[in-house]
């Protein structure tokens, strides 16, 4: 890494140097407005009123005390829903209110608009609602007997993959049942927006997202309106994670807010955040692993179980990518995998980065372990062994066009020397502060494990992304709806649009819908790939459409000029001509980039299915006490397949944060839910990893093979340090304890009692 | 609301107004205030009453005003006199938190996740509460009566704390499942009182209200030998260990199970009485 | 029902709070009612530092506070911390060290690490995480953060 104290700061960085942030300099001054930091002077709060069972019907809904609080302007239900009553992703499944039943617990069932957060609270308050409480279908594994939560049925989506003859046998056979829990995305901005209403009936909607024309499409059908009379405008995001995909308070603010003819704004509280989005998909999980007893694998068999809670949401793309990738990047000749998501009672879960191979990676690495225990072979040279390499068949029988260098990613993980000392003080001995162990209580642990999952959306689904580009001036301004979360793609378009059309000045426009079309959701490890790829050719036109028209002007060969340092030159010499100059007429170009096409999964499980993959590889080091159960990530190695570094700090960026994640899975991050309610709704009891429990991230190597198809041979890198994190992470306190270890987070009771007996 | 700029005008303002919430660092407070389950009518705050924000040393006797906070006792000179407390103290919340929360606060607040809560306990704190009426003194251990619940009466607010200096190591660990801001799953202060001839021991989260292991204290303290040093044998330790575990009384709830909890805590006995053997009879 | 209006010292100037409920925190204030929406509110129970501010120079919860009862403090916010229309040097090296990706744990940390190096202006790795440990990041894992606090310290060492 460059010496950032004494190096010069490259002005107009373009690909591959570490551009800084576009609105780094708001955001370190407080003066970036987020989604919760909107305001309008004539604006009414919102607030929701939501169920406090996990299963009811809905017998009435008295709001005559509510709507004669003081400062109360409205109060609104489920009749009051102007257009479609549902709303979902892949499924219009959900109600925007409930009418006749609630069917997980924190489902809205009325909303309120208030001169001020104390009255809407009073209002909320004051609405009563009289519940038949039902008993609440909470066990996934039982579910497809029990009674349906939905009328679409407790079967959300069922995949029966079958790959390659399905008579093999392995000489060796390792078996194990896994859990993954329910991780929450818990980004830091909380749910928040505003709705503004125009007098012609349409309305301007600004919030936190992720995907804006999803979003406005859904919200437009919800108040009966046309496409045209809903602008979305992208408010600052605090954090998505997957948990912005789906709507939360956009409707509500948009009913809001026509109704009283005021803007309305709303933003949820901590607690309120944990119901109001949906959360990762628990996961069941059982694996047969057959072998050749020299380690080549033979056969994988799996049955997975993922609990989507009680509406669809993304649950149907989720078991794919489980499905798809339950066997990880090995070679597997002979597979038969049966992935299911159901509905229950519980809350809602769809997307979350790593979207399905966060479980199955926990999994299928664990076998790897177990199958190179009964082998005796190295662990990592069993991974060696089987990896996958250009050219092989996946599960779903589709062959790797791509890059996969997967065997450099596990080697140079593997092989780079471990950093970490022993732990001298006790702020770096597991319990920290707590001071509950000495070094002699404390056992260390290592292992490594490898994850991959696809890039881009899949199964045949047309996640377009529409980039304008404009030049004039001299300066070139980018039209993009591409939801900025955080992951930094502000900063890469700057770069992209400096690397293509030569200029150093890029303004960005607002993401909104009203200037253009659909850049897809920002997901999926898509947005480099496919805004990116938007805008490169966007201004790739643009680019070319200036050089044809000087080249004839002026009588120069197009293939000679090169835009560079506010000029037009041509290589031949003899030309020169001023950009701003060349460009007082803009120029300007629209594109709409696609991904080659994809294909549906088979009745088998079978087909082209997806566009890249990506690999990683994690080495973690763990302290445990074993007395205690208690553990400090000492270390974490990673090396990760990216095609090519955009940003080299953006990049370690996304490793570490993503690293982060990952841990928080393996040690502290567990959705409490008991009979469909969540215990834990709270940062004081949802633990996410503090800059104590992080361990220093080590990048053994970003492998840099570009990848077709790919603008820059980029690919996304946002997924990957999530999903093999968790694996090696857990890998780590077996290697400690000696302890199967099949569930994540591990508790200190599974290190304590294993086996359950507390 | 009052902003009470000493402690006759706290007072005046108790009686006044009996129901009144008193805040100091509003740490706690704060929380049910902002969730809406805790209303704020009436107001006394603490926090510019300057003898409330002082601490002296007075021979063998340390005196913290109640609004001493834990950013404070986690300073050299309060860690030198009372290194168990400036322990528990640095385990609280985050640094934010320390710079605000007080000492009076911890103990009003009556968590029994508390973290001073076991530290005062062993060291038989004594409370000074005060009101226009009257004042009067409360061990720790009886001022606390339940969870979240304490003989406070309306008008009266704690304005100090008295612990002793011992003489002896001390240690004080807390279980938590996140190595920073985290609500203890188990803790345990254990005190050497070298001129009594005593360990102390006191217990976190394991008990509605402060627990003193006094069976594990008799046990451990009659056989040590205190002139010579010479180190007990292994099955002391794990004899004390047990009975201190015997003498928690914990619950299962979503931050551990009670097994887990009277596990922990017979872990803690061992290693912090391990921690202080070999330095029970040497300076 | 609301409280009588009082005055608030914020960034060296003086505000008066009119009509405040009794008990709004003091983010609340500073956001809504004074308008410096920079402190943040990520989970309003302390328990993620989003909202830190120094009051009297020491670092708090801006949430755990009760606004009434900051009268006659000085409170400083992140609006406040950049000197003289420029950037702090901690606020340059988050910017240089790649350490802002969503930013809402931003200016609680910076408030954080403002406050540490004028204490301690050149801390260890562990210094550094343990007085960032109320300060909760989802993006970034942390190894940005110390590496521009890191950065602070050698370019120019306190908050400055």
């Amino acid at each position: 890494m460059t010496d950032l104290a004494t190096s010069e700061r490259i002005v107009a960085p373009r690909i591959g140097e570490n551009a800084p942030r576009p609105d780094g300099v708001p955001k370190v001054v407080g003066a970036f407005a987020f989604s919760s930091d909107l305001h309008h002077d004539r604006m009414l709060w919102g607030g929701t009123l939501r169920s406090t069972h996990s299963s009811a019907r809905i017998r009435s809904v008295d709001i005559s005390t509510a709507v004669a609080v003081t400062g109360v302007h409205a109060v609104l239900v489920s009749d009051d829903v102007p257009g479609q009553k549902v709303f979902g992703l892949e499924y219009r499944d959900q109600p925007v209110l409930a009418g006749d039943v609630v069917r997980y617990e924190g489902e809205p069932v009325a909303i309120v608009a208030a001169d001020h957060p104390e009255a809407v609270r009073m209002a909320l308050e004051a609405i009563v609602v009289d519940y038949e409480v039902l008993v609440p279908v909470v066990d996934p594994m039982t579910v497809e007997e029990a009674e349906p939560v939905h009328p679409d049925g407790n079967l959300v989506r069922r995949i029966h993959l079958r790959h390659g003859n399905q008579d093999v046998v392995g000489d060796v056979q390792v078996e194990g049942t896994y859990e993954v829990a329910m991780q929450d995305q818990a980004f830091l901005g909380p749910e928040s927006g505003m709705a503004v209403p125009a007098d012609d009936g349409s309305i301007d909607l600004y919030v936190a997202t992720q995907w804006l024309h999803s979003d406005r499409d859904q919200v437009a059908d919800c108040m009966g309106l046309d496409p045209e009379k809903v602008r979305l405008t992208l408010a600052g995001v605090g954090g998505a994670f997957g948990a912005r995909e789906d709507l939360s308070l956009h409707v509500h603010l948009c009913m809001l807010a026509r109704h009283t003819g005021r803007p309305v704004k709303m933003v949820y509280s901590r607690e309120e955040s944990f119901h109001g989005h949906v959360h990762r998909h628990p996961a069941q999980m059982w694996y047969r692993h057959h072998a050749d007893r020299d380690g080549t694998l033979v056969r994988v068999e799996a049955h997975l179980i993922l609990d989507g809670g009680a509406y669809a949401s993304s649950s149907s793309a989720v078991i794919a990518n489980a499905t798809c990738f339950a066997a990880g990047p090995y070679r597997v000749p002979s597979a038969e995998i049966d992935g299911a998501v159901v509905r229950t009672n519980n809350p809602p879960c769809g997307a979350m980065r790593g979207f399905g191979a966060v479980q199955v990676c926990f999994a299928h690495e664990a076998q790897m372990d177990r199958l190179a225990g009964a082998l005796g072979m190295d662990p990592v040279a069993l991974r060696l062994q089987n990896a996958l390499v250009p050219g092989d068949e996946l599960l779903t029988g589709q062959t790797i066009k791509g890059t996969a260098p997967v065997a450099e990613v596990i080697r140079t993980c593997a092989d780079h020397p471990p950093g970490a000392s022993m732990a001298v003080d006790p702020l770096e001995l597991p319990g920290g502060a707590g001071r509950t162990a000495d070094p002699e209580h404390v056992v260390r642990g290592e292992a490594f494990a490898l994850g991959f999952k696809n890039l881009l959306f899949s199964e045949g689904f047309d996640d377009f992304s529409e980039a304008s580009c404009r030049l004039a001036g001299g300066v070139a301004t980018i039209t993009s709806a591409c939801a900025e979360v955080g992951q930094g793609f502000v900063t890469l378009a700057q770069q992209i649009a400096r690397e293509v059309l030569g200029v150093d000045e890029v303004v960005l426009l607002p993401a909104s819908t009203a200037g253009i079309g659909s850049a897809g959701s920002t997901s999926a490890s898509r947005q480099t790939w496919m805004s990116g790829g938007a805008i490169q050719e966007a201004c790739g036109q643009v680019r070319a459409q200036l050089l044809e028209h000087l080249a004839a002007e002026h009588g120069v060969d197009a293939d000679d000029l090169v835009i560079a340092d506010g000029r037009v030159v041509s290589m031949a010499g003899g030309f020169e001509v001023d950009l701003a100059k060349a460009t007082t007429e803009p120029i300007e170009a629209s594109v709409v980039f696609r991904h080659v096409p994809t294909l549906p999964l088979d009745e088998n499980g079978q087909g082209n299915a997806h566009v890249s993959f990506a690999f990683s590889a994690h080495r973690a080091i763990v302290d445990v006490d074993v007395e205690l159960g208690l553990v400090k990530v000492v270390e974490l190695t990673t090396s990760q397949d990216v095609g090519r570094v955009l940003n080299p700090l953006q990049t370690v960026g996304q490793l570490e944060g993503g690293a982060a994640q990952g841990v928080g899975l393996a040690v502290m991050e567990e959705v409490l839910v008991q009979e469909g309610r969540i215990r834990n709704a709270s940062f004081t009891d949802y633990l996410v990893p503090t800059a104590l429990d992080m361990p220093h991230v080590e990048i053994a190597a970003l492998i840099e093979q570009a990848e077709p198809g790919a603008p820059f041979g980029a690919k996304g890198i946002g997924e990957a340090p999530s999903i093999s994190s968790t694996a090696a992470v857990a890998a780590a306190i077996r290697n400690a304890t000696g302890l199967d270890l099949p569930r994540v987070p591990v508790r200190p009771t599974d290190i304590v009692f294993p086996g359950g007996t507390a | 609301m009052t902003i009470a700029t000493s402690l006759e005008d706290a007072c005046a303002a108790l009686a006044a107004e009996p129901n009144s919430v008193i805040v100091a660092g509003g740490t706690d407070l704060m929380v049910e205030v902002n969730r809406g389950s805790r209303c704020v009518e009436n107001v006394v705050a603490l926090d510019r009453i300057p003898e409330l924000a002082d601490w002296h040393l007075t021979g063998d006797e340390l005196r913290f005003g109640a609004g001493v906070t834990f950013a404070e006792i986690c300073e050299p000179e309060i860690a030198a006199l009372v290194p168990a407390l400036a322990q528990a103290a640095r385990t609280v919340g985050s640094p934010q938190i320390r710079n605000a929360a007080t000492l009076g606060g911890n103990i009003a607040t009556a968590s029994p996740a508390g973290d001073s809560i076991p530290v005062l306990a062993a060291l038989d704190a004594v409370l000074e509460l005060r009101s226009t009426e009257a004042s009067r003194e409360v061990p720790v251990t009886e001022f606390i009566t339940g969870v979240k619940a304490t003989c406070l009466m309306p008008g009266e607010l704690i304005e100090a704390v008295r612990v002793p200096v011992l003489d002896g190591p001390q240690e004080f660990c807390k279980v938590g499942t996140r190595n920073a801001m985290v609500i203890s799953v188990a803790s345990l202060a254990l005190l050497v009182d070298r001129s009594a001839r005593r360990i102390r021991v006191a217990l976190g989260s394991v008990s509605p209200i402060p627990l003193r292991a006094s069976e594990a204290e008799d046990h451990v303290s009659g056989h040590l030998d205190w002139d010579s040093g010479v180190q007990p044998g292994p099955e002391v330790v794990r004899e004390f260990a047990e009975l201190v575990a015997g003498s928690a009384n914990p619950i299962d709830d979503h931050r551990g199970s009670a097994a887990y909890r009277r596990h922990a805590v017979r872990v803690l006995a061992e290693r912090s009485l391990t921690r202080v053997l070999n330095r029970v009879s040497s300076p | 029902m609301s409280t009588d209006p009082f005055v608030l010292e914020v960034n060296g100037q003086s505000h008066e709070v009119a009509d405040a409920h009794p008990g709004e925190s003091l983010l609340r204030v500073l956001r809504e009612r004074l308008r410096l929406p920079g402190s943040k509110n990520a989970c309003e129970e302390g328990e993620c530092g989003s909202c830190t501010v120094l009051l009297d120079g020491q670092t708090v919860c801006s949430c755990l506070v009760l606004a009434s009862t900051a009268v006659g403090r000085q409170i400083t916010t992140i609006e406040g911390l950049s000197g003289d229309g420029g950037l702090s040097h901690v606020q340059q090296a988050f910017v240089d060290a790649g350490a802002v990706q969503c930013g809402f744990c931003t200016p609680g940390l910076i408030v954080s690490i403002g406050s540490l190096l004028e204490s301690d202006p050149d801390p260890s790795e562990l210094a550094v995480r343990e007085a960032i440990s109320g300060n909760l990041c989802r993006c970034t894992g942390y190894g940005r953060v110390v590496e521009a606090v890191h950065l602070a310290a050698t370019r120019g060492g306190g908050s400055k």
